[in-house]
């Protein structure tokens, strides 16, 4: 079995978001970026599987700027196998982003896709199940355990009061929670063999993939700031606070 | 326009978080259908059909429906979508699994999490862990849009009397089944819809420290959550988890206990209406965002509050 695996250039998590000042979006230049950490854990869990003997390959998949191939070249220090790279400068949608990676699954035949269940830059939580949807392929999402059994997969989910597990049969789209797994750290040699594994680039145009767009972004704004509060002095005070003051308990 | 709404379900009860969405589809404005599908949810249809503000409820009762499947639920709400201007979800764990699916298959793009609506086809949602604020605006023919439930006041689960009809089931995907749930056990309020949540943090040190904190929650009528360094430090389960990539909590009242304050967290809460945070660091972020800061050790403050909350 292949395993394809998604991977995304973010604002690293560390770094505060700063709108910029002409409320088109966010200042991205000049700062860190890095791999979505939810990727990381995708590409962890396709490495896993290949070790355990359940996947022959691991291919990632980057959607982007020229500059993404740097994120490529992070998951395959981590141990992916070769990579690929549809080239754009526009920030896609899940939709069109969805479009891509069935586009390569058709190209590729995977009988997995991994995907982290959100990206933390548009928080959108939709590219691994329009994926599914646009394929066919069974979804199992925010998924916690992922084990092989034949050709099904039985998939421990994160779910709001709790854990459900489903069966999916194969190829299908996993998408990754924090709980799976912890990714590894590239080590030094695999970081210089990752520089001659295969990355091949794309075109965005060259795929013949419909990539426009329903949704328009007006305009970005901070959000709200709260107003300061007060340093009390002990518990009693907190308490007093509470009850009088702001009237919640 | 016309609005369809899945209603969310469990134990023949509609889930707080519909009547949410109910009060978002309201600010859109026009005719508020609600699909309920289920197995044996006749009960959950009548229950529907009593919300304000719901016109119609659509009900689909079939084995393909008792887990909340993900293929199954887009499958039926794309059978009936036609003629519908928005269709809109709870921004939950169930509707987050069918809302891009739904989107994708009828070709437009999904709007996730929203938190205001500005007019018919233009809304606010947070981006980067809610540092920002996207307004979007959608041409497509159709919205499909998740809601945040915390930015919409819940209607009244009384007072309507809407019709109810019957749908008929899509056949079911035999791709995927359900196999089983391990939901966690909790005699305290649900943490996304409860009017006090109590958080603990790292700084907590262990899982049994959280009985603490249990204590305080079990005096408050609480819901206990807990900062994703707690849960990656498996002190307690991952649906206690508040922040980005968590639950998303907009209490009357958040108490954040031995919690730093990473902007992750603040994501999930930074939308209560009074904050209290302890922590024993007077530099840690949290009291940037806290109505009352204490500065203290949690390991003192903690019992004292408990001994206080009785008096």
């Amino acid at each position: 079995m292949k395993i394809l695996v998604g991977v995304k250039r973010v604002l690293d998590y560390n770094v505060k978001a700063r709108v910029k000042a002409d409320k088109s979006g966010i200042e991205l230049a000049n700062v860190k970026m890095s791999m979505n950490p939810f990727d990381e854990i995708a590409v962890e869990e396709a490495l896993r599987l290949k070790e355990a003997g359940h996947a022959e390959e691991v291919v990632v998949l980057s959607i982007g700027q020229t500059q993404s191939q740097e994120t490529i070249r992070t998951g395959l220090a981590m141990g992916a196998d070769r990579g690929i790279l549809i080239e754009t400068d526009d920030l896609l949608e899940p939709l069109a982003i969805a479009k891509l990676f069935k586009h390569v699954v058709e190209k590729e035949s995977p009988g997995m896709v991994v995907l982290g269940k959100q990206a933390i830059d548009d928080d959108s939580n939709q590219t691994a199940q329009m994926l599914s949807a646009l394929t066919g392929m069974s979804q199992a999402t925010f998924a916690s355990k992922v084990e092989v059994d034949g050709d099904h997969l039985n998939v421990t989910r994160e779910v709001d009061a709790g854990l459900e597990t489903i069966r999916v049969k194969s190829p299908a789209v996993i998408s990754t929670d924090l709980r799976l797994n912890e990714p590894r750290y590239a080590k030094l040699p695999n970081i210089m063999k990752a520089k001659k594994k295969p990355l091949e680039v794309i075109a965005v145009a060259d795929t013949g993939v419909d990539v426009s767009s329903g949704l328009s972004v007006v305009e970005v704004n901070e959000p709200p700031e709260r107003e300061a509060g007060v340093i009390v002095g002990n518990v009693a005070e907190l308490v007093d606070k509470l009850r009088n003051e702001a009237k919640v308990i | 326009m016309s609005i369809l709404i899945l209603a969310e379900h469990e134990g023949g009860e509609i889930r707080p978080a519909t009547l949410n969405v109910v009060a978002a589809a309201k600010a859109i404005g026009g005719d508020i259908s609600l699909l309920v599908a289920g197995l044996n949810a006749s009960s959950v249809a009548e229950a529907a059909a009593k919300i304000d503000g719901v016109a119609k409820v659509l009900h689909c009762d079939d084995a393909a429906y008792e887990h909340e499947l993900a293929e199954n639920l887009s499958a039926l709400v794309v059978s009936i979508a036609e003629g519908y201007s928005h269709i809109l979800f709870a921004a939950t764990a169930a509707g987050k699994n069918v809302m891009p699916r739904v989107a994708a298959l009828l070709d437009v793009s999904g709007i996730s999490d929203i938190t205001d609506v500005v007019s018919e086809d233009t809304f606010i949602r947070p981006i980067y862990a809610g540092n920002a604020m996207a307004t979007v605006k959608s041409a497509d023919k159709v919205k499909v849009v998740g809601v945040r439930t915390t930015a919409f006041d819940a209607v009244a689960d009384s007072g309507g009397s809407a019709g109810v009809e019957t749908v008929a089931a899509v056949a079911a995907n035999d791709q995927v089944s359900f196999v089983g749930q391990e939901l966690s056990k909790s005699d305290r309020p649900e943490l996304t819809s409860a009017e006090i949540v109590i958080s603990g943090g790292r700084g907590m040190q262990s899982g049994d420290n959280f009985v603490m904190i249990d204590e305080i929650a079990a005096k408050l009528n609480a819901a206990v959550g807990a900062s994703r360094a707690a849960v990656d430090a498996g002190f307690v389960p991952n649906e206690y988890q508040v922040g980005q990539t968590g639950k998303v909590v907009a209490p009357n009242l958040y108490i954040a206990v031995g919690i730093s304050g990473a902007i992750q967290h603040l994501a999930g809460m930074k939308d209560s209406k009074v904050i209290v945070a302890i922590n024993k660091d007077e530099e840690a972020p949290i009291f940037q965002v806290a109505d009352y800061g204490l500065v203290a050790d949690l390991f003192d403050a903690l019992p004292e509050l408990s001994k206080a909350l009785d008096g």
